[in-house]
């Protein structure tokens, strides 16, 4: 007696959260039915094992058909096949959309291309998320974003609408997309310290000041390019460090207001030169596409880890940076402008 | 010009690319109605065209807007080759035509290819306007209203109910015409759907016709069915309750639109003439009206036997099966041979109600199931427009119905249904109904046939008169048990009753409910014609007798007495036959406690097999305790005493005395239950029997917090909350074809019904603690080794804590009414008192509960009197004498019967009041609600806005892509639920009441990659307010308004 067919539709879809992340963390049936069982659900319901399979089986078939939907969120809250309560459509689509840490690390700033599809594999392997989920969350950022990639207005109102997230998970994805637009570069060694919540927040501030969005909110309004201009503009950055004068006024000037506020104010002073150098030299030549790329690295290099060899701590960062950019804007020839704020830690 | 139709076009949205290259869809829509076609403009390049279209205008006779579906086709302009559909939406405007239903239908329609499945959606406007028609003449029937829901309506009133109406139409099945093998399958499906749909329509127009003539205005328990004879044909048949309602102006006063009665009623003419001879007959003529027509020249199919009245209170008084059997080929040979001689009056013919719920009042007695079945081989139906011989069969059918109502003193059939099973060119018929006395007010004169005038008299208390039997004992048509009825001392009761009724509201029960099934396979041989339709006549009597067997086995493990909603199917295929049995098993006060179950050896000497079977017998004594526990099943514990010493009424006496002496000669000689228990004696001197009791007990309970029924209420439950899920399972299993036994079968199929229950348990066990309502298993065999087994439940949580207390106070309720009944009486007080003592701390309190189990379960069981059956299997020398004996028994349980309920009972009031449910979350916008209940919980229906019934087909060519099987088919079923509810929204509706897949036909050829299902659903729209809702809304007292919809569908006050 072999079961040919076997289905349970409900008026009201019925959707199982415990079946539905293992759905999501790509597990096959069988593999889903044997972590169902050792979850105990067998002992607390009396059910069979071949009650648990069909269940499940039921459960991924349902996902499967849902997941047509899911890749359009609209479509999902528009349809009329499946009768599902606002909540439990809120949770689908939230559920669908997240994603591992571990995996995000791995692609981001990648270009979301077949290639990047195929290194999946390795990914897989060396995070230990099943290929299906890492699949799942590949394809999740590429829909997004070729959704909003030319979209005008706010990346984060753009996925919000398009793709009905939470704003927290929205945001995310905006870095997910900003970075992935630019190819910043992440997974080098030395950046492998760094979180995706770090590299999320300074997606986050780059977007709100460099990308054209942010310098007329009203025109051309488009937060995931960087804005050619302003990049341009950053050469002129240059005369900071190439000017003798400037450079000398310019520590005097961050060395006064910071005077006795810096733990590390002895090898801050010792290190002015360097760091304003490092900084500038990164912010110049970022009108070459390969060098925007390299942000990242060359943030970390020629900044950051001065900072960490002479034991800075997050604080003193943060002072020495604030007071850096506001020291320029009293120099002779730096009226407005901004600056970015480097990475935190 | 009696109709205009008006159709407007307004968008579409998701539409499917058609367009590879642009990604887009240029599309267009054809609005079809009859033979009149418009078109929308195209609308370029978009997935959500604004089509915006002006009011298309069909001017159309009221016959064809009763026949005719509106068809609108969604198709992609193309410049260069033909347009290519992207799919269609047919429109019943049936709703339309009646005042009071909907006034227009709008909204959004999934847009449906029977090959592709749902491809965007359409959103439609159509209205409808109606002039006055004053033809005495016409042949459309516009302002009947129809109802699926079988009991009265919620917010109508019966003012008369007339009786039964049926009609049948038939036409060749496109898929089997010749045109068939050079069109695509998407033309040969949607011509299905489209003839399918006409058929409906004009099914139900002659129908309605039917009622006008009987001057009803309504026909209520409307059931429609298909069935697709393959080569011969395509027969669409439909029975139904006429009824004359009124509108109850709603105290809430929500709807505006309900006050006057009924138009349709002014409408109508008078009187239709008795003959219709001078008509025009285009179309087919309604042949009830025409008069007697003589017998056309056709071939009359073969009749073959007709093999009836087996499981239940049938006929064959004396001669036991066979005779009937005899007696029916020749009566069934005599009525071929004569044409329809029953034809021309079979309106007031048949006194039967397609109702299970009632008016109270309204039933007196019940006396049992009646059933009939009768094998037929199909012929072409050689002329569409004479469906004589289908209608034949029918009436055979029905007459054999009737005279079984007849000898068991009853005059009229409730809870009646007809269903068919085919396979190739067999065709099983069968019906079924109950079996009662009814109380003539209600009907229209003529319907009754007297006798029953000294029945009304007698002035019986609620909740027990209508297992009053209805038959007289000098001259019982079956061997029954009586005994006095136990709650009201003065009529005779039977020791069981089986019914195909849902339990009256007025009828004391004790405990729950649950949902008992009999399982039964029987291999055939394959064999061809005429040679087939015997085989199958001569198994039948034989499954039937089983079916019957197990019921009742179940029955008595279970400690209850009485099975509401019986249903039996009976399913054949090409190499075996299937049974299904399902029904409520209650424990009605009225009726006497249930003896055990005797189990009695061959070789009573054998020591070791002694042992085994004492142990068996253990078994089945500690089951029957255990379930009286689970079940709640605590009957005040009467002492032989007071039932064997019972003062009946002078007159009674004598004749109880006769009837005794009577009864007992025939026990000696034909019945296996002795003594007052009636202990059911199983012998297990063969492996049969063993297996028998074995599946018995491997009957497994539901989880705890979890019960089922196939009624519309659990008995004993009654503080539903307002969640429901309605739900629809398949399951199909491939038998190995390897060593196929009647055992193996048996087994297989026992295995599946019970997995497929436990999977819902479990689905659905975060909605604990619940019940599952009105479970409909159906059963085919699609193929040789295919068992495709389809169940249609809702599932109704309830608050726990509430129906301990309601349980309470019920019984305690009943238990006062009963003894204050009696003290009037001046009966036995004292015996009662003790009673409702030794019952009152009912529920609660946990030792008496073991206690009282224990008093009751065992002791039963050792009351039982144990027959040796040995002595008496010898006297069965041949095996006929062996089967007249089972038949005996057979009809010893099934029949059974009922009281009168003059007036509401105060216990049904008294239930009603503690049924108030507690407020419940308001109801999302949007949400259709589907349940196949005629009524939602914590709800209350406020208007009913027409029948939905649907039919689809869907087929695919790419079954793996689709995810096989089980893919496809949960993909079209999700589908079939869409679209209802599009369709229930569209016309205003919140839910659907009555719901009910009738059809789901499912073939798969996994070779050729391809599938094919044929889905047909029927339910009531309706528009329901929840009762939270309604209290704020109405000042009024609320609780006098929300009482008939907790309750279900029985009352209508």
């Amino acid at each position: 007696m072999t079961s040919e067919l076997d289905i349970f539709v409900g008026n009201t879809t019925l959707i199982d959260e415990d079946v539905y992340r293992l759905w999501l963390d790509g597990y096959s049936v069988s593999d889903a039915v044997a972590l169902r069982v050792r979850s105990g659900i067998l002992e607390q319901t009396g059910a069979t094992a071949a009650v648990l399979q069909s269940d499940t089986m039921d459960h991924y078939r349902t996902f499967h058909m849902l997941e047509r939907l899911l890749h359009a969120p609209p479509k999902l809250l528009h349809q009329l096949i499946f009768q599902i309560p606002p909540s439990r459509q809120a949770l689908l689509i939230e559920r669908y959309y997240a994603f591992d840490e571990a995996f995000v690390r791995e692609v981001l700033g990648k270009k979301l291309s077949k290639g990047t599809k195929k290194d999946l594999d390795d990914i897989s392997t060396k995070t230990g998320i099943t290929l299906k989920s890492c699949r799942r969350q590949f394809d999740n950022f590429k829909r997004v974003f070729k959704v909003v990639e030319e979209m005008r207005g706010s990346l984060v109102d753009n996925i919000q609408q398009h793709f009905l997230l939470s704003d927290r998970l929205a945001r995310d994805y905006a870095a997910i997309v900003f970075f992935a637009n630019n190819r910043f570069e992440t997974g080098k060694k030395k950046l492998q310290y760094l979180s995706f919540g770090d590299f999320a927040y300074c997606a986050e501030l780059m977007i709100q000041n460099w990308t054209l969005g942010a310098v007329d909110s009203q025109v051309d309004d488009m937060d995931v390019d960087l804005d050619k201009e302003f990049l341009q503009d950053l050469k002129e950055l240059k005369m900071l460090v190439a000017d003798k004068d400037l450079l000398d006024l310019h520590k005097s000037l961050v060395c006064t207001a910071l005077r006795g506020k810096l733990g590390v104010f002895s090898e801050m002073e010792a290190n002015f030169k360097n760091l304003s150098r490092g900084l500038v030299n990164v912010a110049a030549k970022l009108t070459h596409n390969k060098d925007v790329r390299d942000l990242f690295v060359d943030l970390v290099e020629k900044f950051v880890e001065p900072c960490r060899s002479d034991h800075w701590p997050l604080s003193d960062v943060r002072l020495f940076l604030n007071q850096y950019s506001a020291s320029v804007h009293s120099l002779d020839g730096f009226r407005g402008g901004s600056l970015s704020v480097g990475p935190p830690s | 010009m009696p109709g205009k139709l008006k159709v407007k076009i307004v968008a579409g949205r998701h539409l499917p690319v058609m367009d590879r290259a642009s990604d887009l869809t240029d599309a267009f829509v054809e609005v079809k109605f009859g033979n009149t076609t418009f078109k929308t403009d195209v609308y370029l390049k978009s997935l959500n065209p604004q089509w915006n279209s002006e009011w298309f205008k069909f001017e159309v006779d009221d016959e064809d807007l009763q026949d005719e579906p509106l068809q609108i086709t969604v198709l992609d302009h193309d410049t260069y080759s033909a347009n290519d559909a992207i799919g269609k939406v047919y429109i019943d405007i049936d709703p339309l035509l009646y005042s009071e239903a909907a006034t227009v239908i709008s909204g959004w329609f999934p847009i449906y290819d029977t090959i592709h499945g749902i491809r965007g959606e359409i959103n439609v406007v159509v209205k409808v306007d109606l002039f006055n028609d004053l033809n005495r003449f016409r042949q459309s029937s516009c302002g009947v209203k129809f109802f699926c829901t079988t009991s009265i309506p919620k917010c109508y009133r019966a003012v008369i109910i007339h009786g039964f109406v049926e009609e049948l139409v038939v036409n060749e099945d496109p898929e089997y015409q010749w045109i068939d093998r050079i069109r695509t399958p998407r033309a040969s499906n949607e011509a299905r759907q489209r003839l399918i749909s006409l058929m409906s329509g004009e099914l139900q127009r002659k129908i309605g016709l039917k009622v006008l003539e009987m001057r009803g205005n309504a026909v209520v328990g409307y059931l429609q069915c298909f069935d697709l004879e393959g080569e011969s044909g395509l027969v669409v048949r439909a029975i139904g309750t006429a009824c004359t309602l009124d509108k109850l102006s709603s105290p809430a006063a929500l709807l505006p639109a309900c006050n006057s009665p009924s138009k349709e009623m002014k409408e109508s003419p008078l009187v239709h003439p008795p003959s219709h001879g001078c008509r025009s007959t285009h179309n087919s003529p309604i042949h009830t009206a025409t008069g007697s027509r003589l017998t056309q020249n056709f071939s009359v199919s073969v009749p073959t036997l007709i093999y009836t009245g087996m499981g239940s209170g049938s006929a064959g008084k004396e001669g036991g099966p066979f005779k009937a059997l005899l007696r029916q080929q020749t009566q069934s040979a005599l009525e071929q041979r004569g044409g329809s001689p029953h034809r021309f009056c079979k309106r007031r013919e048949f006194p039967f109600f397609t109702l299970t719920a009632f008016p109270p009042g309204f039933l007196v007695h019940v006396g049992g199931v009646v059933s009939a079945r009768s094998v037929k081989l199909l012929d072409r139906i050689h002329n569409p427009d004479e469906p004589e011989t289908r209608d034949a069969w029918w009436a055979e059918i029905r007459q054999e119905i009737k005279s079984h109502a007849k000898a068991l003193g009853c005059h009229a059939v409730v809870g009646y249904s007809e269903s068919t099973s085919i396979c190739e060119e067999v065709c099983i018929l069968s019906a079924s109904g109950t079996a009662a006395v009814l109380n003539p007010r209600f009907l229209q004169d003529g319907t009754v046939e007297g006798c029953l005038e000294q029945r009304l008299e007698e002035n019986l208390p609620a909740g027990c008169g209508f297992c009053h039997i209805p038959y007289d004992e000098l001259n019982m048509p079956f061997p029954a048990h009586l005994t006095y009825c136990y709650n009201c001392r003065k009529q005779k009761v039977p020791d069981v009753l089986f019914t195909t009724i849902d339990l009256p509201i007025d009828a004391t029960v004790i405990g729950k409910g649950c949902l008992i099934q009999a399982r039964l396979c029987r291999l055939k041989k394959k064999a061809q014609a005429e040679a087939n339709a015997t085989a199958i006549s001569n198994l039948l009597p034989f499954m039937e007798y089983e079916v019957h067997t197990q019921l009742m086995n179940k029955l008595k493990l279970k400690g209850m007495n009485a099975l509401f909603g019986l249903r039996i199917q009976i399913t054949v295929g090409e190499n075996m036959l299937m049974g299904l049995a399902s029904a409520t098993g209650v424990y009605l006060a009225a009726l006497p406690t249930p003896g055990g179950i005797q189990i009695a050896g061959k070789t009573p000497n054998d020591g070791s097999y002694e042992q085994h079977i004492s142990h068996m017998q253990k078994k089945i004594n500690d089951t029957i305790a255990k379930n009286k526990e689970l079940y709640e099943i605590n009957p005040p514990d009467t002492s032989e005493e007071i039932i064997g010493s019972p003062i009946p009424e002078p007159r009674q006496r004598s004749r109880l005395l006769r009837s005794q002496s009577e009864s007992s000669d025939e026990v000696t000689e034909l019945d296996l239950s002795h003594g007052k228990k009636d202990a059911f004696v199983l012998e297990i001197d063969d492996t049969d029997a063993m297996e028998d009791v074995h599946s018995l007990l491997t009957d497994v309970p539901p989880p705890s917090g979890f019960y089922s029924c196939n009624t519309e209420i659990m008995p004993g439950i009654n503080n539903w909350t307002s969640e429901i899920q309605m739900f629809t399972s398949v399951r199909v299993i491939r038998l190995s074809s390897l060593n196929l036994t009647n055992q193996a079968l048996n087994k297989n199929f026992n295995d599946l019904c019970e997995n497929l229950l436990k999977s819902l348990y479990f689905k659905l066990r975060s909605m604990i603690p619940c019940c599952l309502c009105h479970v409909n298993f159906t059963v085919s065999l699609p193929e040789d080794e295919l068992i495709q087994v389809t169940v249609t439940a809702v599932a109704i949580t309830f608050d726990k804590n509430q129906a301990l207390q309601t349980t309470k106070t019920h019984v305690e309720k009943s238990l006062q009414r009963a003894s204050t009944d009696n003290e009037e009486l001046l009966q036995f007080p004292l015996e009662l008192c003790s009673d409702s003592l030794s019952s009152h701390p009912f529920p609660p309190a946990k030792e008496h509960l073991e206690s009282a189990s224990s008093n009751s379960g065992i002791p039963a069981a050792q009351r039982a009197t144990s027959v040796d059956y040995s002595s008496f299997a010898d006297r069965c020398s041949s095996w006929i004498e062996l089967i007249k004996l089972k038949a005996q028994t057979i009809r010893r349980g099934s029949i059974k019967t009922t009281v009168t309920v003059e007036k509401a009972s105060p216990m049904g009031e008294g239930n009603f009041r503690n049924r108030a449910t507690p407020p419940c979350a308001s109801s999302t916008v949007g949400v259709v609600k589907m349940t196949p209940l005629s009524f939602i919980p914590g709800a209350k229906i406020t208007k009913y806005l027409g029948i939905i019934n649907m039919f689809f087909i869907r087929e695919t060519t790419s079954l793996r892509e689709e995810g096989g099987v089980s893919g496809f088919l949960h993909a079209f079923i999700a589908e079939v639920f869409a679209m209802v509810r599009a369709h229930v929204a569209a016309l205003g509706g919140n839910a659907v009441v009555s719901y009910i897949m009738k059809q789901c036909v499912f073939m798969e050829n996994p070779n050729k990659n391809q599938a094919q299902c044929l889905i047909n659903v029927s339910g009531d729209a309706v528009v329901f307010v929840r009762e939270s809702e309604l209290e704020v809304v109405s000042t009024q007292q609320p609780t006098a308004n929300c009482q008939p919809s907790c309750t279900g569908g029985e009352v209508t006050t």
